[in-house]
């Protein structure tokens, strides 16, 4: 089969380029992406992608395949490949430091941005705060987010304003606090987030939605954010 | 918190509700308006004529012109931020679309009362 590669070493090359590379698979097999990558880093120990966990825990192996992105290492040949080709690209938006790694600031920052822990001024008891099962249950479909960074680099909204837009993955981390019992900064998290910029830049594309890994759902999040302002605000 | 002085109402949230608002004014006036033109028995001069001399229908109107110059800000706005980088450019440009929707609310009440 033919892979397409996006290689781009600063230090070397002028300007990023494609690289075509026509590997067999051995033994026919449907192996995974980051497999495949492996291979062609035997050929070519220069390739560079991150990789760590090889089974969808880590979220460091982001990439776009053949025009969507997921991450390598859960994302089978045949879930992908095309007419026998297979083009890989970066994360797109962001900076790229190397062949396939980006520059994850930016989606960092606006990880930080949303205070990703719990907030809770009240004295801690002796054992643990706890909730109950129906409240524990309100935060189903955003802890699992393993920061990826899919969703965010599949927003356009992202895209053009990555300084100001949380983006979806930001997002889903914010509502995740929003929805947890035991927080008590609910107020001052939703002031933070009232500007035209950090969540009404969504326009409900789902594109994040559509490429989540772990098949979570961030415009929800985002909608359940906006119903928590309006409350608020009405 | 990100802030902005050029945005509608400063605040996202009141943005959003505005946008929403004002496309239920404009639906609602535009459905008025091809229902008045397909079912209208008389379509004249002077019937259009009578029809804005009401002044229900000049309010209407008015709502729906200032329902029409929020909307067109909001959304253009939102345009402008995300494709025009440089700021001296997007400033110039939201100010022609400021500039254009003040003519537009003028001439559109100059209009409406000439009738």
């Amino acid at each position: 089969m033919l892979v397409s590669v996006y290689r781009y070493n600063p230090e070397t090359d002028d300007a990023p380029y494609m690289q075509d590379i026509h590997i067999e698979i051995p033994g026919g097999k449907d192996i995974m992406v980051l497999d495949l990558l492996q291979l062609l880093k035997e050929k070519d120990p220069s390739m560079t992608f991150r990789r760590s966990c090889r089974e969808g825990v880590c979220g460091s192996d982001g990439m776009n395949m053949n025009g969507k992105n997921g991450l390598a290492c859960i994302t089978a040949l045949s879930q992908v490949v095309e007419k026998d080709k297979l083009v890989l690209r970066p994360l797109p938006g962001l900076p790229v430091i190397r062949d396939l790694v980006v520059d994850m600031t930016q989606f960092y920052r606006q990880y930080e941005k949303v205070k990703p822990f719990l907030i809770n001024d009240t004295p801690a008891p002796a054992i643990e705060r706890l909730q109950t099962p129906e409240d524990r249950a309100e935060l189903d479909g955003l802890y699992e987010c393993i920061l990826c960074a899919c969703c965010s680099t599949a927003c356009p909204s992202f895209w053009w304003n990555p300084d100001k837009f949380i983006g979806p993955s930001g997002l889903l981390q914010a509502y995740r606090f929003l929805a947890d019992t035991r927080d008590t900064a609910r107020d001052q998290r939703l002031s933070e987030l009232d500007d035209p910029f950090s969540v009404f830049r969504c326009h409900g594309i789902m594109n994040c939605v559509n490429v989540c890994p772990k098949g979570l759902n961030p415009t929800k999040a985002i909608g359940k954010i906006r119903n928590m302002l309006l409350q608020r605000a009405t | 918190m990100v802030t902005s002085i050029t945005s509608f109402g400063r605040s996202g949230l009141y943005d959003w509700m505005m946008q929403r608002v004002t496309a239920a004014v404009l639906m609602a006036y535009t459905i008025f308006m091809i229902g008045y033109l397909l079912f209208s028995s008389d379509l004249s001069y002077a019937s259009w004529s009578s029809l804005f001399q009401n002044t229900a229908m000049r309010i209407f109107t008015l709502l729906a012109i200032l329902s029409m110059v929020a909307h067109a800000w909001i959304g253009l706005w939102s345009v402008s931020t995300d494709y025009i980088k440089k700021t001296s450019i997007r400033f110039a440009v939201q100010s022609v679309c400021g500039l254009l929707a003040f003519i537009y609310v003028v001439w559109g009440i100059q209009i409406l009362w000439g009738v």
